[in-house]
């Protein structure tokens, strides 16, 4: 087997240094009732070869977004990732460290994280960031925790254009803590909705912008209206990209940034693994989730880095943690880190502008379909339509052509089952919208 | 003389002097790419965009973002030196305990990065996914088939939130049978994520007490067991490295309470393919897909944390759930009964390709020799440290040999002094001062990926190292580390006065 270097002689050896007779003395605590003495009723073990046939053949019952045109956004979004960034992200020194417990031996990891922290922080328009959550609908869920342990008050006001998964994985984690939420009911342009809601028992207000039918909203108002009431204001962004574009949420007023920043050197992979960004005033650092890596000097006075404030965390404080957090996402974030550093304040505002440029060129070439409605008013690389029939089967027809058209909001959500969610990015080709707007109309005549 | 081109010979020389610039040959001092990055400069080369913002009106960000850009040459450099400041599994035998620091198969690797996974959307149609829900189905198969257990979420993304998601099921059993209860159980000797996922959950946390030989003091847990009692939350193995021999009676005794029995599956890589934990009374167990599955930690993460249930449990499994029907699979996202859901989309796809290369590479065979050899493993670094260093406990261990620091007794080297001279030595430190309940813990993994030459080599370092702690040597680990990229850090000023980003270019 190749992943296993004893020999049987090794094993054999082994065993007379421990005393044992056998590998079985080893497992004597095991009750007899539960000791399994055949095999599991599994494959047997196959070759790198085998493996790797039977892994494509699963692979190619799939249709990759990259072998024609694609449309999917509503949280993850296909961008191109600069072939150095997954280069880098495979050296064994990253690939195969731990979570870096030992600072001395951990600098890459520690330097990185902080480099992270830093980019986070600019880029959300906040003064603290930490070192990364699973994704940014567990970090939207966790920044409610944190509100209502910043106000000690139980409620959540949502907004309706917050991702309904988010908004599912946030009523999960509420459920159970005593905090009940208020959801609003799903709306293309509606964010300020949230303010009549808000009372004095309001730990938070959560928001989404762009929201999840791609609406870009100026919060501003509504951070005024939250802090006024004693609550936060949490800003959920799903497209990390669009900050290269919008105003930040920082200078709109956030206490809480909450973000998925697979957009920035992480591929769609299905769903996961993301990386959670996670963002806020610096007065409620202490009651931060998650990792923290801070700067410091070493013996010699060098500068170094090492994880920080870890009375917060679960390895600490068990059951008095801020979070039940441990394993983040750190090779992401690295991934991230790095296509940031290669994009440079220059890269990033121009791929914004570049997504951005590519969502008008797709309005317009659906807007002009007859019987299509672009519903969304103002938007970042992606929007919501209206078609005059319900969008899944649509999406399902188009797909039988070769064009993924989008998601129908009918997949998150009932209610809007005419709703078809579509995104254009840097990888959308001119081609991709002419033939899309093209096969929509056929679809639809 | 000429003397270019011929070999030349070291010189002897007095002492060693600081280098000039803060490098140590090759190990370069590398600044912060806040401090080397250009603001104008970049590593992309982008289109220009056809259409402006204009339509945008005031929303458009005008201020500076504050971020830096490099080429790619650059990039390329500075995140290489970084890498070579970072101890690795594949550098040498990574012995942290509970952390299961294996070898992570490059196959894996590739498999993950193929287009018709890495490059699939979680929201596009599910006709087009079909082989990418068939293998969420076939890791389930091989998950549960290796548990016992009849049901599995795969949606956690690592093991705390795979705990999360374990006590959520059994939050809403209970519920279901409207009795809603209060407390839960943790051994003392728990991982730290065990009372801190109760306490998310809402449950007051009550720690049951050990005996003397590691293990679950079963008068303490009956004592301690009640009608309010939710469930205990037992790891097995231990974090001791034992396994709990009476875990048969304490699933009855937990079951006769009504409650429910969550284990901790982070140490399922010492008994994969020999018990499975159906036939110990388990209701819900997580698995770290980074630990026993073999994908890669990645300097903290991403990981994966798939829980299986039981009976009892199932019905309550979180959205989505797979449903393999004659149209083939599809994902139900909002299945009658479950508790809600733990994360946008479906999991750790990611993960799940990997783990099921690693699988299919073992097979069924080869999983059941990973936990005879991690087992074999630990005992044999057990046994030639034993002579000189304290074990814990007497017995065998499972994939795991746990030390106090009663052996240092009296030469005034700690456990993290010894820690951070192994550091020295070339050898990542043992998990140092956990599990709590015995004193200086020193916890050795060596996992079943590690060579008898490698285990050997460790061991000698080890004993070298104890030896000159017993001889009075004790400067060699109060500095240490002396060889590391860096010595040993301030980690209370970092604390003091949290610097935790890089100050705005000014």
């Amino acid at each position: 087997m190749r992943y296993l270097p004893l020999t049987t002689a090794d094993r054999t050896d082994m065993l007379a240094v421990i005393g044992a007779a056998s590998v079985d003395d080893l497992f004597v605590d095991v009750p007899a009732a539960a000791r399994r003495t055949g095999l599991v009723s599994l494959p047997a073990h196959e070759g790198e070869l085998e493996v790797e046939r039977d892994m494509m053949a699963l692979a190619a019952k799939n249709r990759a977004a990259g072998a024609g045109p694609f449309f999917c956004g509503a949280g993850a979004y296909r961008h191109h990732v600069p072939a150095s960034v997954d280069h880098i992200i495979q050296r064994s020194e990253f690939l195969t460290s731990y979570t870096p417990y030992q600072p001395e031996i951990a600098q890459g990891t520690l330097q990185y994280l902080f480099e992270f922290q830093t980019q986070v922080a600019a880029l959300t328009g906040m003064e603290v960031a930490n070192a990364s959550m699973y994704d940014g609908s567990t970090a939207a869920a966790e920044a409610v925790m944190m509100a209502t342990r910043v106000t000690r008050r139980s409620k959540a006001v949502l907004s309706g254009g917050v991702h309904p998964h988010y908004a599912g994985t946030i009523d999960t984690m509420a459920s159970v803590a005593g905090v009940e939420v208020v959801a609003q009911d799903p709306a293309v342009d509606n964010e300020a909705g949230v303010i009549a809601a808000i009372d004095a028992d309001t730990a938070c207000v959560v928001v989404q912008t762009p929201n999840v039918f791609g609406t870009a909203t100026d919060v501003t108002a509504i951070a005024a209206a939250a802090q006024a009431a004693g609550a936060l204001l949490i800003v959920v962004v799903t497209e990390t990209v669009s900050l290269g574009l919008l105003k930040s949420p920082g200078a709109m007023g956030a206490d809480i940034v909450v973000a998925e920043g697979q957009s920035i050197g992480n591929g769609l992979n299905f769903g996961g693994p993301y990386v959670g960004l996670f963002a806020t005033r610096e007065k409620y650092m202490r009651q931060m989730p998650g990792r923290l890596c801070g700067e410091t000097v070493d013996a010699e006075g060098r500068r170094g880095f090492v994880l920080t404030l870890s009375t917060r965390e679960q390895h600490i404080r068990r059951d008095k943690a801020t979070s039940n957090i441990c394993t983040n996402s750190g090779l992401c974030a690295l991934a991230f880190t790095i296509h940031m550093s290669l994009l440079g304040e220059k890269g990033l505002r121009q791929l914004a502008a570049l997504n951005h440029s590519k969502a008008r060129q797709l309005a317009a070439a659906l807007g002009a379909v007859p019987g299509v409605e672009i519903l969304t008013p103002r938007f970042f690389n992606e929007f919501a339509i209206r078609l005059p029939v319900a969008a899944a089967p649509v999406v399902e027809a188009l797909a039988g052509q070769g064009v993924i058209a989008g998601v129908p909001f009918s997949r998150l959500a009932g209610g809007m089952d005419n709703v078809l969610l579509v995104a254009a990015t840097e990888t959308t080709t001119t081609s991709d919208i002419e033939t899309f707007a093209r096969m929509l109309n056929g679809v639809l005549a | 003389m000429q003397s270019v081109g011929r070999p030349t010979q070291p010189q002897a020389v007095s002492a060693t002097p600081d280098t000039l610039t803060g490098a140590r040959g090759l190990l370069q001092d590398e600044v912060l790419i806040f401090e080397l990055g250009g603001w104008d400069k970049t590593g992309v080369d982008l289109a220009e965009p056809e259409l402006d913002a204009s339509d945008l009106g005031d929303l458009v960000r005008v201020e500076p973002i504050g971020l830096p850009g490099l080429s790619e040459p650059e990039t390329l450099r500075h995140y290489v030196r970084l890498s070579q400041k970072n101890h690795a599994i594949d550098l040498a035998l990574y012995p942290l305990g509970s952390c299961t620091m294996k070898h992570n198969p490059r196959l894996n690797e590739k498999m993950a990065r193929l287009a018709g996974f890495a490059d699939i959307h979680p929201l596009q149609p599910q006709s087009t996914v079909q082989g990418a829900i068939e293998l969420m189905d076939e890791l389930s198969h091989w998950l549960k088939t290796l548990t016992g257990m009849p049901a599995v979420a795969l949606s956690p993304k690592a093991g705390a939130h795979g705990e999360l998601c374990g006590l959520l099921a059994i939050r809403a059993a209970h519920v279901a049978r409207g009795d809603a209860r209060k407390r839960v159980l943790v051994p003392t000797s728990a991982h730290g994520t065990n009372p801190a996922t109760a306490a998310f959950v809402g449950y007051l946390v009550e720690e049951i007490a050990q005996t003397d030989d590691g293990r679950v003091d079963l008068g303490d847990l009956e004592a301690k067991l009640g009608p309010d009692v939710a469930a205990i939350m037992v790891t097995n193995p231990n974090t001791c490295g034992l396994f709990e021999r009476d875990v048969i009676e304490i699933a009855r005794l937990t079951h006769s309470a009504g409650a429910y029995f969550y284990c901790d599956g982070a140490n399922f890589n010492a008994i994969v393919g020999r018990v499975r934990p159906a036939d110990l009374g388990v209701d819900a167990m997580h698995i770290n897909l980074h630990k026993t599955f073999s994908t890669p930690h990645g300097g903290g993460g991403p990981g994966a944390g798939p829980v299986v249930l039981s009976e009892a449990l199932a019905p309550y499994a979180p959205a989505p759930w797979i449903v393999h029907g004659e149209d083939g699979y599809s994902l139900d996202e909002a299945p009658a009964g479950a508790f809600g859901r733990m994360c946008a989309f479906h999991g750790q796809m990611g993960m799940f390709v990997r783990a099921l290369a690693y699988m299919k590479s073992h097979g069924t065979d080869g999983l059941r020799q990973v936990a005879e050899d991690a087992v074999l493993n630990a005992n044999y670094i057990k046994a030639r440290l034993s002579p000189v260093m304290s074990a814990a406990f007497t017995g065998p261990c499972m994939h795991e040999a746990l030390f106090t620091d009663a052996w240092l007794e009296g030469t005034g080297v700690t456990t993290l002094d010894f820690a951070k001279a192994m550091i020295d030595e070339g050898f990542h430190p043992m998990t140092m001062y956990f599990p709590l309940v015995v004193h200086g813990a020193m916890l050795i993994e060596p996992t079943e990926t590690e060579s008898r030459n490698e285990l050997d080599r460790f061991c000698d370092a080890v004993l070298k190292l104890a030896s000159a702690a017993r001889s009075g040597d004790a400067d060699r680990f109060k500095g240490a580390p002396f060889h590391a990229p860096l010595r040993r850090l301030d980690e209370t000023r970092a604390a003091r006065k949290p610097v935790l980003k890089c100050p705005p270019p000014g």
